[in-house]
Parts: C-alpha cells; sequence; structure tokens
C-alpha cells in the first residue's frame, strides 16, 4: 500500500480561513477524479475552515505583505491562497 | 462614422468599464451568420498584417459585412474610436472533445488566462468573440469572469484558478457578440456536444485616445454629484442604474479588501474614459485625495 495525495487549493476573501470561499482549484493524485478548469460553479465548501472540518490537512498559505509603495493600488494575483491535501491509501 | 443611436449609452459604457465585458444576443442576422460559417468550411478569413486599419482587413467576407452594421460598428467605436487598428484574429474551432478521446488523448478544458502579455496600460484594446451559431449547454463557449480586466498579470500565470465564482460561460444564440476588454481573464470549455463549435475573435486597437467617444447625451452632472455612500438601496441594487453605484458593485469573487481597490481602479479608467480627473463615485479618491494645505503627503 502507498499513498497518493489530493490537493485542494482555496481561495479566501480575506486571509482567515473563515472567510468564504472566491475561487478553488483541486488535483487528484489517485486518478479518480479528474478536475479541470470551469467544472463547477459552486465551490466545495463554503470557507476555508469548512474544508478543515471535512480532514483536508492545512499544508501552505499565501504570506500577507504590505503592498509596495508606488503599487499600493494595482490588483493582480489573489492574494488569500489556502493550500491543503488528505493523503489517500491506494495500491501500487 | 457610427450614427449616434447606435453608440452605447453612459450606463452601458459604465458597464463595460466595471465588468469588462458586454453581451449582444443575435446582434448579426441569421443570413449573415450563414454566410459566415459557408466562408469558413472553404477556408479561414483574410489574415491582414498586424495594425492594418479594419476598414481594410476583410473586403469581400462575411466579416466586413459584420464588423459594419450599425450596432456593431457603434460599439466599436465608442469603445476603441471610428477607425481601429486590427491586431489579430483567432478562429477558434473545436471539434466535440469525443473525436479526442476516441483517439485516446485526456482533454482538459483550456486555462483561464488573459491574452497577450502584462499590460498595465489605461488605454485597452477591444476583444469582439462572435459565436455564428447557437452555442448550447453542451458545446460549453468560452468560460469568462466578470470584473477581472483591471488585473495585471502575466497571461497563463493565473491558470491555477480552475473556478472562480461569478465566472460565465457563453451559452448563447447565433449571430451573438461579446464585446471584452483585453484584460479579462477567460478560456476555453469543452465541447460535449456532436458538431463543432466556431467562434471568431478580432483584437482592434485604438488609434484616438479613448475619451468620451460614445453617445454621450445621457450624461448628466448627477452622475457625478456625491451621493450617499455604503447605502443599503444602492449597495445591494443586483442592476443599478446609475454611473457611481455601477462602478462601486463588487463582483461576487472580490476579496474583500482588494474589491475596494478594483472600486478605485475602475474610477480611474472611468476618470480616463471621461477626460475628468475630478470623478469620483462613493467618495473613494476624494477621501484619499483630500490631503488639506499645510499636511505633506506621507
Amino acid at each position: 500500500m502507498t499513498g497518493r495525495q489530493r490537493v485542494l487549493i482555496l481561495y479566501l476573501a480575506d486571509s482567515s480561513l473563515e472567510s468564504g470561499v472566491v475561487a478553488w482549484a483541486q488535483y487528484d493524485g489517485t486518478g479518480e477524479r479528474t478536475h479541470m478548469s470551469g467544472d463547477a460553479d459552486q465551490p466545495p465548501y463554503p470557507t476555508g475552515l469548512d474544508a478543515l472540518l471535512d480532514g483536508w490537512r492545512l499544508f501552505q498559505f499565501a504570506p500577507l505583505r504590505p503592498e509596495p509603495p508606488g503599487h499600493e493600488f494595482r490588483t493582480s494575483y489573489l492574494k488569500y491562497e489556502f493550500a491543503f491535501e488528505k493523503w489517500i491509501e491506494a495500491d501500487g | 462614422m457610427a450614427d449616434r443611436e447606435h453608440l452605447l449609452t453612459t450606463l452601458e459604457m459604465a458597464r463595460f468599464v466595471a465588468r469588462g465585458f458586454l453581451r449582444f444576443d443575435a446582434i448579426v442576422p441569421a443570413a449573415l451568420n450563414e454566410r459566415f460559417l459557408e466562408e469558413v468550411e472553404s477556408g479561414l478569413p483574410p489574415f491582414a498584417p498586424a495594425g492594418t486599419p479594419l476598414a481594410r482587413c476583410y473586403e469581400g467576407s462575411a466579416v466586413a459585412e459584420i464588423v459594419r452594421l450599425p450596432r456593431v460598428e457603434g460599439v466599436i467605436e465608442s469603445l476603441v474610436g471610428p477607425n481601429p487598428r486590427f491586431d489579430h484574429q483567432g478562429v477558434h474551432f473545436n471539434p466535440p472533445a469525443s473525436v479526442f478521446e476516441a483517439q485516446g488523448h485526456r482533454v482538459l478544458a483550456q486555462h483561464t488566462h488573459q491574452d497577450s502579455t502584462i499590460d498595465p496600460r489605461t488605454a485597452f484594446d477591444l476583444q469582439l468573440m462572435y459565436f455564428p451559431h447557437e452555442v448550447t449547454p453542451e458545446m460549453a463557449g468560452t468560460r469568462f469572469i466578470p470584473g477581472t480586466h483591471l488585473r495585471v498579470v502575466s497571461e497563463m500565470a493565473c491558470a491555477r484558478y480552475q473556478n472562480v465564482v461569478g465566472q460565465q460561460k457563453v451559452v448563447c444564440p447565433a449571430g451573438t457578440i461579446l464585446a471584452l476588454h483585453h484584460g479579462i481573464w477567460h478560456g476555453g470549455e469543452v465541447n460535449r456536444s456532436d458538431r463543432t463549435r466556431f467562434m471568431l475573435k478580432l483584437r482592434l486597437a485604438p488609434t484616438v485616445r479613448q475619451c468620451r467617444l460614445w453617445n454621450t447625451d445621457d450624461l448628466g452632472p448627477e452622475m457625478s454629484a456625491p451621493q450617499p455612500i455604503f447605502d443599503p438601496t444602492r449597495m445591494f441594487d443586483p442592476d443599478p442604474k446609475d454611473v457611481q453605484s455601477i462602478l462601486c458593485r463588487p463582483e461576487p469573487w472580490f476579496e474583500l479588501d482588494t474589491g475596494r481597490l478594483e472600486f478605485i481602479n475602475r474610477i480611474r479608467l472611468w476618470r480616463h474614459l471621461l477626460g475628468d480627473e475630478d470623478f469620483d463615485a462613493h467618495h473613494w479618491m476624494t477621501r484619499l485625495e483630500n490631503v488639506p494645505p499645510g499636511v505633506e503627503r506621507i
């Protein structure tokens, strides 16, 4: 038996795990499911905390950085990225 | 030059500035759609060199007649002026996914991206997406995310965002045109129908400063007058009817803090289009620009 990783990336409305999900991505290392862009219109969880409650392990989140002087109003990538994983026992 | 009646209104322009798109269902007549499809069956529309005036790009082709339709011409002129330059075209053919799957290929939707490259300009290019036939839910046309157009990102770098709350997928009648700001995030969906999907994308660049190119007959002083802010009757109106409320209506994916920066960036773009550096919406810029005499800005 060996493990396979499922990855869930949630983008939240602010830096708190309790805030709402505004975007998401999923990757399934077991091969059971294929996720892709545009495959769902409703997020898998309403908040980041709900993912924890469902057994996802948080392994990375975006640091808070002050906006560089002169670029305070520039918007770019989504700021509040939280990466979760689950390890699934699998053969092979 | 387009007739004034066919230009965009002020509220339509404000919606474009806020959301980065306008959609015109079945704006192209059926006969012209059929002619376009017949033409692409026998060959691609002519490829003009980048920078060619649009008026000289498609002589003899159905596309020439489409961009000269009075309302289409009015939309183009309102956004990028009367003599835009052609940048490039993309003729998108999407055969049914089953064709590729039968060959053993894994079929995935196109990743969400912003076209071209990092583009921090205030001036913008217009992208027209023309759907010559009906797009059914199974055909699943272009996916796009309203309100992403002012985010400065590097093309495919935003591909990780598989799904965004509020994303839209183009399901539309034949002859529909989407008018898009060049910066809007988008991607092609998987075609699960049994028919090839067509879409023509044209990128057009302005040759004049984009200032009051639309029909400004409805542009009154009340649009710039200060309004009560955080007024629930305006904040939660799903279809606001005044410029300031349109510019300050959040998208469902907006982060709580950067959503306010989006308002500011919309106001800045509206100032540019209006030629009025004093315009404000719901006090966002006035508050930041208030530096009383004798006080040094930090």
